[in-house]
């Protein structure tokens, strides 16, 4: 295949197809263990400094905040983040300096909240290098590609743009159509997290509603954390076979954490704090406010249920769970305008 | 004659692009709200599709992200990101809403920086799924404010392609055949690309803008063609609908 194209952006989280297939035939077993721990145990385990890492949901939606506070919370340094449509999570993990590196299909955005002060000043002063872009699909693909045990997989996304001169993907001519096509690499991250609804001791998985890209990320981390609101027994999980979203021969850890996406959105279980978000975005507008919230919700707490509680506790939680079930209207007040 | 403000209008607008019986990629913010209000007038049956995985929700309230649980509330499907984008991909989708900070006489757009890439003065937040959108969904439609800073000769940064450098161009890339942008709607007037050569001209000026207003705010030549009709005011019913039952917080209309 003629090689028409390559874009410039640093090619992260690629393996030969073959030292994959070692990794996951001697790392990952498929021997059934328990892999409970506490989520402490788990991010020293897992997660070591200067990896290159995704996380499971979308930026605000079902991300694991509870092991984004303990990453921070151990100290993490130099990581590289698959930004993968994120949002709050690389905000606060740009803000407090665990992440050094992007590789950018969406970042420095709050959605609809508008754009991250603190992401955004990071880039804008030289302090975090976006050293590769790529489109939210070209990102969902890469891990589709690991997941499949290819080295790339063609799409025809990216294509004519200066996001493909500045990604780490070629574009080749098809040998098929004769088309030019642009194949995205495989992504192979250090680890990723991601939270689900429910799982067993031994990390089967079940996610309620969109899975997002979490099927095949599972697949595609060479370590996986597993963070759940409630872990329940085998039994339940094999009732119901089709909704397992990740078995448990992906999964090296397997930590409870009831509300762990909070301030985002559970879907089925509680919405996004808003109120909480609000406070954010506004203290991150200065290095000071970033501090002073990194002080009060992460450092001054040993762990994610002493920061529940900090954040209004059990009644905050049923609000969120409300909200979540239109039973109450959605107050935002970085909404409200003047 | 009802008061009403620019974004009223581009929701009006944007909701009557869009035909009935078709489907539609939408993203945050005023995106929804189009599409939500073309379900309740002209187009009951437009499936309405997020890139997050949500595929015919009936949306109860503005969601805040393409991802959270109002885009699957009571959905036909709740899917992945593989699985519509490969939808799109294999050329299920229609429509696509985007949004842009600056956009070229060719419909393409930048969502990534101002200034340079690697110091740049302005980070934006990228492609997200803009790039995905703008390959491969049949018609784009883009949603921005038109301004000299916006409407520019040339991008800082191509996120997502339009018709790229003219006729002919995004094939010869290797996008999707027929597809590109369609549709150009801003606080100010519509647009659309010439047949031939692909570049924007005015299709209709809003209710008090002038044709000279628009040319002031155009960083290029727009094509004008000899009759330029006045854009539709928003209807009342159109009006009651956003502001009562769409949008009632005001979260995306103000």
């Amino acid at each position: 295949m003629r090689v028409l194209e390559e874009g410039r952006g640093e090619l992260l989280g690629w393996l030969d197809p073959d030292e994959a297939r070692r990794w996951m035939a001697e790392r990952k077993s498929r021997s059934p263990v328990d892999k409970r721990m506490n989520l402490r145990e788990a991010v020293e385990r897992f997660t070591h400094d200067g990896d290159y890492f995704a996380l499971g949901g979308f930026g605000h939606i079902r991300v694991s905040m509870a092991a984004i506070y303990e990453m921070i919370r151990r100290g993490r340094r130099h990581m590289a983040m698959a930004a993968k449509t994120a949002v709050h999570d690389v905000d606060i993990l740009i803000a407090s300096g665990v992440v050094d590196r992007v590789e950018c299909a969406y970042s420095f955005g709050h959605e609809l909240r508008g754009l991250s002060p603190a992401g955004r000043r990071a880039v804008e002063g030289g302090r975090v290098k976006v050293v590769a872009e790529i489109s939210n699909a070209g990102f969902q693909w890469r891990f589709k590609a690991a997941a499949m045990g290819l080295s790339f997989l063609p799409t025809r996304v990216m294509l004519g743009s200066d996001t493909l001169r500045y990604s780490s993907a070629k574009v080749v001519e098809d040998p098929f159509s004769g088309k030019p096509i642009c194949l995205l690499p495989a992504c192979y991250p250090d680890f990723a997290i991601i939270h689900v609804h429910r799982c067993d001791r031994y990390g089967n998985s079940q996610i309620d509603g969109i899975t997002i890209e979490d099927s095949d990320l599972a697949r595609a981390a060479k370590r996986l954390i597993i963070t759940t609101e409630e872990i329940v027994d085998e039994d339940l999980i094999r009732m119901e076979p089709e909704r397992t979203v990740i078995p448990y021969y992906l999964v090296d850890a397997v930590c409870e954490v009831p509300y762990g996406s909070h301030p985002g959105n559970m879907p089925g279980l509680y919405y996004s704090d808003e109120e909480h978000m609000a406070e954010w975005l506004k203290l991150s507008r200065t290095d000071e406010g970033v501090k002073e919230y990194l002080d009060k919700y992460i450092f001054s707490v040993e762990d994610f249920s002493q920061y529940i509680e900090l954040v209004g506790g059990r009644k905050k939680m049923e609000y969120l769970r409300r909200l979540e079930m239109l039973e109450e209207p959605l107050r935002a007040p970085w909404a409200v305008r003047g | 004659m009802m008061d009403y403000t620019a974004t009223e209008l581009m929701a009006c607008v944007a909701s009557r692009t869009l035909e009935d019986g078709r489907s539609v990629l939408v993203g945050t913010g005023l995106p929804m709200v189009a599409a939500a209000l073309a379900q309740r007038l002209h187009a009951p049956n437009l499936l309405i599709i997020f890139e997050a995985g949500g595929i015919g929700p009936r949306i109860p309230t503005i969601p805040i992200s393409v991802g959270d649980s109002r885009t699957f509330h009571r959905a036909i499907m709740a899917a992945s990101m593989d699985y519509v984008m490969s939808c799109a991909q294999l050329g299920l989708v229609d429509y696509a809403f985007l949004g842009a900070a600056q956009i070229d006489p060719y419909g393409n757009l930048n969502t990534t920086v101002i200034g340079s890439h690697d110091r740049p003065r302005i980070r934006l937040p990228g492609s997200g799924g803009g790039n995905d959108a703008g390959s491969l969904c049949w018609r784009t439609i883009i949603l921005m404010m038109q301004d000299r800073r916006r409407f520019v000769e040339r991008l800082d940064f191509l996120t997502t392609p339009g018709y790229l450098t003219g006729p002919g161009a995004r094939e010869r890339a290797g996008l999707p055949w027929g597809t590109g942008p369609y549709r150009v709607i801003t606080q100010l007037g519509v647009m659309d690309f010439d047949e031939v050569s692909k570049r924007m001209r005015l299709l209709s000026r809003h209710p008090g803008v002038t044709l000279e207003d628009i040319i002031e705010n155009t960083g290029f030549q727009l094509i004008i063609p000899e009759e330029v009709p006045v854009t539709e005011p928003p209807r009342e019913e159109e009006l009651r609908l956003l502001r009562e039952v769409i949008d009632p917080a005001g979260i995306v209309i103000g």
